[in-house]
């Protein structure tokens, strides 16, 4: 694989990939690219990417894939670094896109998230709210899922190199289902699923497999989220676990966020 | 006097019985003639096309439920075949399939090759269609065959495929072919490619042993595979629509229909059409939906649609597609087809943003669509009838509810000074 030691007239773009705070699941769909890496890595320049070197070359960067949500000051130093670097700045995964799951923090008071898990909470020095990168600063390209997905990756890098618009669904993930022949889990079973307001690229995997859509990633161009709640509510669905289906990876993107907020307890546990 | 399996040559338009290894032969014998046979099969909890070679593999005992927004099956262990009605994927799939490949292409330092990508030429033989999927065949005919652009791939697909028609004999309660005219016998409406027959053979199942019944199975004596049990008077009335389905007729055992095997067929499709789960009101539809563009009813629609997509997945009359152009690392590029939705906001994406950006808007480009603007472009309804848009329908939202709420608010009926130009 080529180094990342600059080359005296490498014409390849480079490419950084970032991290902030996130499972670095999305990064890994990069290494994952077991057949393409090899031409991936020929195709660019890898300039920083802490998960395959610690070798690291300074910008400015033709592209930079930011995996993570901001939940720090120094995360939020550090992203307009990264922006003031890149001259495409891509976000991928639920964390970069919509503040991950992290953000469930964005739902409960001041700490009381730090106060259950850690044994000396004062020792972080983390901020109250996940806060998904383009809050932060601008981003050219949004690459959703939790994780993203192998071939919608590919997609971007490849689309970007040859000066294309990448090819990514807005739709909702049900006409994946439709396309791959799943029967619906919802009208032949009852099942509640988030694919009717979520955003297709997974390819439909978890219906295929009996399971409800779980919004990985996030809401579709059209969600319709009221309409969604409706129809679980009157097959049955009580409101904590309606709340809990808009509350996962993505929930702190507008839609779901929304959704969650409107079937929460009006009176607060005291 | 007893009947006698075969002794006159079958003609089209005949009617003759069969017993159901007589249908089993018919398949087989399509397999043997080299045709793929596909038809409708049980796959996870829903009857859906399947390839299909023998009777075996056809939904024994099978029974549905289906409501808007609802579908549930039942085996209940009988030996009905055809005790069903239509499920979510139409045939539709497998002539105009979701997703396919058109082409690739290779550029190699100053060649570029581009190589058309076809699937093996094999014909199609589509085992037990419903009345409604053929009429559906039908429109999706004028549409990708009967404009000046013909879609080659579909073309090649459908070109000799032999089609075998189930006469319903149980509708569900989001069908309506009766008022779209498409059924519930296959002859049901007029040929849209008259100099062509509709059907090869339809085929109406008689289960009871009342009318018609006979103590001379067509089955006695039959040269066919008897590995599939037969139930009492179990039997199938076949109307002959093709020469090579007469053909293929001579290699089983049948009979002409008797006048009582007539009237229990006459009885199977009055029946059927008496429990019609819905209706649709066709008066005047397609001028009253062009000048009612603009009713609150699609606002309210708005409210309840999720803009999933769903109903124009399942409608098997739906045709629109996207193309994308998609490139790899190696310098291959393919051209990918995959059905589109005017649900989808990419559908209707022109410069600057989308044309159908509020819910409203897209769904009334699918209902009139469907029932005004299709005879505009196409000369025909865009809708058969099937229900599966109802049924299938997360939220379950209901076209036939829908058109008939816009009648009952029509700005013509409310008063005549508002009377809206047609589009
Ligand atoms: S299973 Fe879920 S994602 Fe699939 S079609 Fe049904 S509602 Fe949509
Ligand atoms: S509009 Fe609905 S009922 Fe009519 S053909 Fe399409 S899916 Fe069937
Ligand atoms: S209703 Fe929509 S998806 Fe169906 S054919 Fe018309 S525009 Fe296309
Ligand atoms: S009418 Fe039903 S199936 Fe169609 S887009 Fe709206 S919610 Fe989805």
């Amino acid at each position: 694989m080529t180094g990342p030691e600059p080359v005296p007239g490498d014409a390849r773009p480079s490419l950084a990939v970032w991290k902030f705070a996130s499972c670095d699941g999305c990064q890994l769909t990069l290494l994952d690219c077991e057949e393409e890496l090899l031409a991936l890595a020929g195709a660019v320049r890898i300039a920083h990417f802490t998960e395959m070197s610690r070798a690291s070359i300074a910008g400015p960067y033709d592209v930079s894939l930011v995996e993570g949500s901001i939940t720090t000051e120094e995360d939020a130093r550090r992203i307009r670094e990264v922006r003031e670097s890149s001259r495409t700045l891509v976000t991928i995964g639920a964390c970069a896109t919509a503040g991950g799951i992290q953000g469930l923090r964005n739902f409960a008071a001041s700490g009381e998230y730090a106060r259950a898990v850690y044994a000396h909470p004062e020792y972080l020095a983390s901020l109250d709210t996940s806060t998904p990168v383009e809050q932060h600063v601008h981003v050219d390209l949004a690459l959703h899922g939790c994780p993203i997905d192998r071939g919608q990756l590919l997609e971007v890098v490849t689309a970007l190199l040859a000066g294309r618009r990448p090819v990514l669904p807005g739709h909702s993930v049900c006409e994946q289902c439709k396309a791959r022949g799943t029967v619906c889990l919802l009208v032949a079973g009852g099942t509640p699923c988030l694919g009717p307001v979520t955003r297709a690229g997974c390819g439909a995997l978890c219906p295929a497999v009996d399971r409800g859509c779980f919004g990985c990633f996030g809401p579709a161009d059209t969600a319709n989220t009221e309409a969604l709640a409706r129809r679980l509510i009157s097959d049955g669905l009580a409101t904590d676990a309606l709340v809990r289906l808009f509350r996962t990876f993505n929930a702190g993107a507008p839609a779901f966020e929304k959704e969650g907020r409107a079937h929460e307890p009006r009176h607060p546990a005291s | 006097m007893p009947r006698v399996a075969a002794v006159d040559p079958v003609r089209v338009g005949d009617s003759v019985t069969i017993g159901v290894s007589g249908l089993d032969g018919l398949v087989r014998e399509l397999a043997a003639r080299g045709y793929k046979t596909v038809g409708p099969t049980v796959r996870d909890g829903a009857v859906v096309p399947g390839p299909v070679s023998s009777v075996a593999q056809l939904p024994r005992g099978v029974h549905d439920e289906q409501a808007p927004g609802s579908y549930r099956l039942r085996h209940e262990g009988d030996d009905e075949l055809f005790g069903w009605a239509v499920g979510p994927a139409s045939y539709k799939g497998v002539l105009f399939p979701a997703e396919e490949t058109l082409w690739r292409a290779r550029r190699d330092g100053q060649d570029a090759g581009v190589d058309e990508v076809r699937d093996a030429r094999r014909p199609l033989a589509i085992v037990g269609a419903r009345p409604c999927e053929l009429a559906a065949l039908e429109v999706l005919d004028r549409v990708l065959l009967g404009g000046p652009v013909v879609d080659d791939r579909y073309a090649a697909r459908r070109e000799g495929a032999f089609v075998l028609v189930a006469e319903c004999g149980k509708p569900a309660a989001t069908c309506f072919c009766t008022s779209m005219g498409t059924g519930p016998a296959a002859a049901a409406s007029a040929s849209v490619s008259p100099s062509e027959s509709r059907f090869d053979l339809a085929i109406a199942e008689i289960v009871d042993d009342e009318p018609g019944a006979s103590d001379e199975r067509p089955d006695a004596g039959a040269q066919v595979s008897r590995d599939v049990r037969v139930g009492p008077g179990h039997r199938f009335v076949v109307t002959v629509g093709s020469e090579r389905g007469a053909s293929l007729l001579e290699h089983v055992a049948h009979v002409e229909a008797s006048a009582a095997d007539r009237a229990a067929r006459a009885g199977v499709l009055a029946r059927a059409a008496a429990q019609m789960g819905r209706s649709l009101d066709t008066d005047g539809l397609a001028p009253l939906l062009a000048r009612n563009i603009d009713s609150p009813r699609w606002q309210d629609v708005a409210q309840r649609c999720l803009s999933c997509g769903n109903c124009t997945m399942v409608c098997p009359t739906c045709f629109c597609t996207d193309v994308d152009d998609v490139t790899d690392l190696t310098g291959a590029v393919e051209r990918r087809r995959h059905w589109a939705s005017c649900f989808d906001l990419a559908h209707s994406f022109m410069h600057g943003g989308p044309v159908r950006s509020s819910a409203a808007s897209r769904y009334r480009q699918w209902a009139t669509h469907k029932l005004s603007t299709w005879h505009d472009q196409f000369g025909t309804s865009g809708c058969v009838g099937c229900g599966r848009c109802i049924a299938w329908c997360p939220v379950g939202i209901d076209i036939t509810e829908e058109a008939a709420a816009i009648r009952a608010s029509d700005v013509e009926a409310a008063g005549a000074g508002q009377t809206r130009g047609e589009r």
